[in-house]
């Protein structure tokens, strides 16, 4: 392997790694908040033990969050530091912009939120957790304004002598309409996430007899918000992908697996492709559907991979411009058939747990639990698909990622941070689960009502 | 001014503001291990940093970003060069901020104290040595790629300027300590303030002094002067139970020494050894619409940030004690 396939592999590791507890973050926090503001609004215990339970859990998370985050901050100097050189001038102004606007908002309040809990008055200690809360979907929207800009490149011009990319229009920039869809798809899918986390710990706090009533509670809270989410992924995910057929048509080809362009385009359920040949052995679909996702028409017209990658070796000369299109493939359908089914998870569970009624079976506690992964699968093949669909590009259109790599970084460098990080991460990922197991089975801390502790809330603090 | 100027300006504050804040943070941990005898001391410890040490840290997220989008050749250079120390200092923040985190909700406190103490000290060593580099000029080609190598970097005036912010983070902790605490755990740091502040004149003034003579400008003796004014008036504060002066002297000697580097660097940012491929505010610098762009953002939200981390400072302003009785009457 060269530079570039290890800082690849790095870039690769260290982002879905960083993304399991991205959208976790954001949706729990906001959990967190509207469960603080239920006890402030109505002072009943149940959702004060709520809160901290859930908050706990959250910091816990927040906490890898944290840490992986600035690791991706640096590998754009480290590891492509010839990408940095050419966007630097349009790219690194959302990046600073997230860190100056988001980031010091959602690290300094959340520390007022753990450590404020007697030290502020109760209304600005629930407005610290509100701003924490607003500082992490922020932080996204920044996030995904820079990777936005490399998947449709928008407010730049490149300088003829220079040969950068140059931003010329800021606003273009945030208001690029890929961020515009990308935004709600990835802020509905955190929820979807913290959705499926509440309810599968809920289910199985229930099925343990542990304050049935209040996890009750919790539980239909999470399975509200998991399918109203679910609803907006979908929604989302449907605008996203038009805008993706018009913007990158060959990450949709590649995600279908259509080799000609073809009108009334089905969707394809199952295909065996033969790469070699640009066609596909075996292919099962739902007639018209594609062009329905795509177009919003029966028949509308979608450009296939063959004819895609002709018309571009004329614009961009000589070389492959297809991505891997197994992995586009199937990392596309397995996003939607995961987020699918933790939307039909919380659909079922409303119904089982309609007008009072409580589920005991302990099927019902199983496929909730394992539910929890359903969206952390989903979120992480929307990355490997939306980043390696964009392949051979890294900036659409306008730089390859070949060409992006540090001429300077050595196999040894690359290779030592890619097994360190790695290493450290499996290390970090096996003591996070550990610790949320270790509170999960604790459980909420004892009603303030029923007795009072000697310290009091200590688990939030050091 | 020119905008390349104020962003040169900006980004030595992010540095100062991170030196300063986070500077703290690392001395804690460097002296936890020296300082905290039982376990109840040892939480005192995490908890005088416990609730700013992760908005400290951001100063340097934002330095990062902000040298991404200001000085987008300084970035690529300065990170892809220095890849292995940066590696480093990535795996020591990483191991330090999950300690402080994790270590009060786990069960093995031990392990946790090594990973704040190793992820404090690495970092606050190898931060003076890039900068050391950074001043001292490093070998770049005409394409501004680095070419030397891990070794170019731990070069005896890099080494004396890990030394040097080691122990000045370390003396600021101590005193931060000392002003953050009562009575025993405050008698300990002060002991430990003098110590390490002896050391810090040493090791700084080495450092500052070699600087100065290999480079130093007439506005940067003056910096370098208060510097080292600041250090010995942070002892003699310790000395005389001045906490709260204590902290301000080595808060202000963080400024100055940060200021004698950045101003000796000025107009470059990062000079090579052949001064022909010299990454200068110039050379290095996004266009002038984005330092614009960029220049309205700051303008607006540095206030705003400032405003509300100092407001926390101000939330926990109240010494840390283990005394129950204390504890009930304090609000």
């Amino acid at each position: 392997m060269d530079v570039l396939d290890l800082s690849r592999w790095q870039f690769g590791i260290t982002t879905v790694y960083h993304f399991l507890f991205v959208p976790l973050t954001i949706g729990l926090s906001l959990v967190v908040a509207g469960l603080q503001t239920a006890w402030y609004r109505t002072k009943k215990p149940a959702y004060l033990r709520l809160t901290r339970f859930w908050g706990r859990l959250f910091l816990i998370n927040f906490a890898m969050g944290v840490v992986t985050g600035i690791v991706q901050e640096f590998q754009f100097g480290m590891n492509w530091s010839e990408y940095s050189r050419f966007v630097g001038d349009v790219f690194g102004a959302p990046l600073a912009m997230e860190g100056l606007i988001a980031f010091f908002l959602e690290s300094t309040f959340l520390g007022l939120w753990i450590f404020g809990w007697d030290k502020l008055p109760p209304r600005v200690h629930l407005a610290t957790i509100w701003l924490a809360s607003i500082g992490t979907a922020l932080s996204a929207y920044f996030i995904l304004a820079a990777n936005s800009w490399m998947q449709h490149p928008v407010g730049y011009r490149i300088n003829p002598v220079t040969h950068r990319a140059e931003l010329t229009d800021i606003w273009a920039v945030l208001t690029n309409s890929t961020t515009l869809v990308t935004f709600p798809h990835v802020i509905f899918g955190a929820f979807v996430t913290a959705g499926a986390f509440v309810a599968g710990i809920s289910a199985w706090q229930i099925a343990r007899r542990r304050d049935v009533a209040m996890f009750r509670t919790s539980l239909r809270l999470a399975m509200v918000v998991g399918l109203v989410a679910a609803g907006g992924v979908a929604l989302s995910g449907h605008w996203q992908a038009q805008i993706m057929t018009e913007q990158q048509p060959m990450k949709m080809a590649a995600a279908e697996a259509l080799w000609q362009d073809e009108s009334s385009a089905g969707f394809s359920l199952f295909a065996i492709g033969d790469v070699e040949n640009g066609r596909n052995r075996v292919n099962l679909q739902v007639p018209n559907g594609l062009s329905v996702l795509a177009t919003n028409t029966l028949d509308g017209r979608v450009e296939g991979i063959n004819d895609i990658q002709a018309r571009y070796l004329a614009l961009y000369g000589a070389g492959d411009y297809r991505p891997v299109i197994g992995l586009a493939y199937w990392s596309f359908r397995l996003m939607i058939g995961f987020g699918f089914l933790a939307g039909l998870l919380s659909l079922a569970g409303l119904w089982l747990t309609r007008r009072g009624r409580t589920p005991a079976s302990p099927w019902f506690t199983r496929v909730a639990v394992a539910g929890i992964a359903l969206p952390f699968l989903a979120n992480s093949l929307g990355w490997v698909f939306t980043e390696m669909g964009r392949q051979p590009w890294t900036v659409f259109g306008v730089m390859r990622t070949a060409a992006a790599v540090s001429p300077g970084a050595d196999v040894p460098e690359v290779a030592i941070s890619l097994v360190g990080f790695t290493l450290v991460y499996a290390v970090l990922a096996a003591i996070e689960v550990r610790l949320l197991l270790k509170f999960i089975r604790l459980g909420p801390e004892p009603d303030p009502g029923a007795e009072t502790p000697a310290e009091p809330l200590p688990a939030l603090s050091y | 001014m020119e905008l390349t100027t104020v962003w040169f300006v900006l980004i030595a504050v992010l540095w100062t503001g991170y030196f300063v804040l986070e500077g703290f943070d690392f001395g804690v941990g460097v002296l936890l291990p020296f300082l905290a005898g039982d376990e109840a001391e040892r939480r005192l410890v995490y908890r005088a940093i416990g609730p700013v040490w992760d908005g400290n840290e951001v100063w340097l997220l934002v330095a990062g970003g902000a040298t991404f989008a200001a000085f987008p050749e300084w970035y690529a250079t300065l990170f892809s060069g220095f890849y292995l120390p940066l590696f480093l200092i990535l795996l020591a923040l990483i191991a330090r901020g999950v300690a402080l985190e994790y270590r009060a909700k786990s069960d093995r406190t031990r392990a946790w104290d090594h990973a704040f103490f190793w992820g404090s000290l690495i970092p606050a060593f190898l931060w003076g040595v890039a900068f050391a580099n950074i001043v001292r000029g490093v070998p770049l080609d005409a394409d501004h790629e680095y070419t030397g190598t891990l070794l170019t970097l731990l070069n005896p005036y890099a080494l004396l300027g890990g030394v040097a912010t080691l122990t000045l983070f370390t003396f600021h902790g101590a005193v931060f300590l000392a002003l953050r605490t009562v009575g025993e755990l405050r008698a300990g740091a002060t002991r430990l303030a003098l110590q390490a502040g002896l050391a810090s004149v040493l090791a700084g003034g080495a450092f500052l002094l070699l600087t100065q003579l290999d480079g130093g400008r007439t506005a940067t003796w003056i910096t370098a002067g208060i510097a080292t004014a600041g250090l010995l008036a942070a002892l003699v504060a310790t000395r005389a139970g001045r906490d709260g002066l204590a902290f301000t002297a080595t808060a202000t000697a963080i400024v100055a020494v940060t200021a004698t580097l950045f101003g000796n660097l000025w107009p470059d940012v990062m000079p090579a050894l052949d001064p022909a491929n010299s990454l200068t505010v110039v050379n290095a610098a996004s266009t002038p619409y984005t330092l614009g762009v960029m220049t309205w953002v700051a303008a607006i939200f540095t206030p705003v940030v400032l405003l509300y981390q100092g407001w926390t400072y101000w939330v926990f302003r109240k010494r840390l004690t283990n005394d129950p009785l204390e504890k009930a009457i304090s609000p």
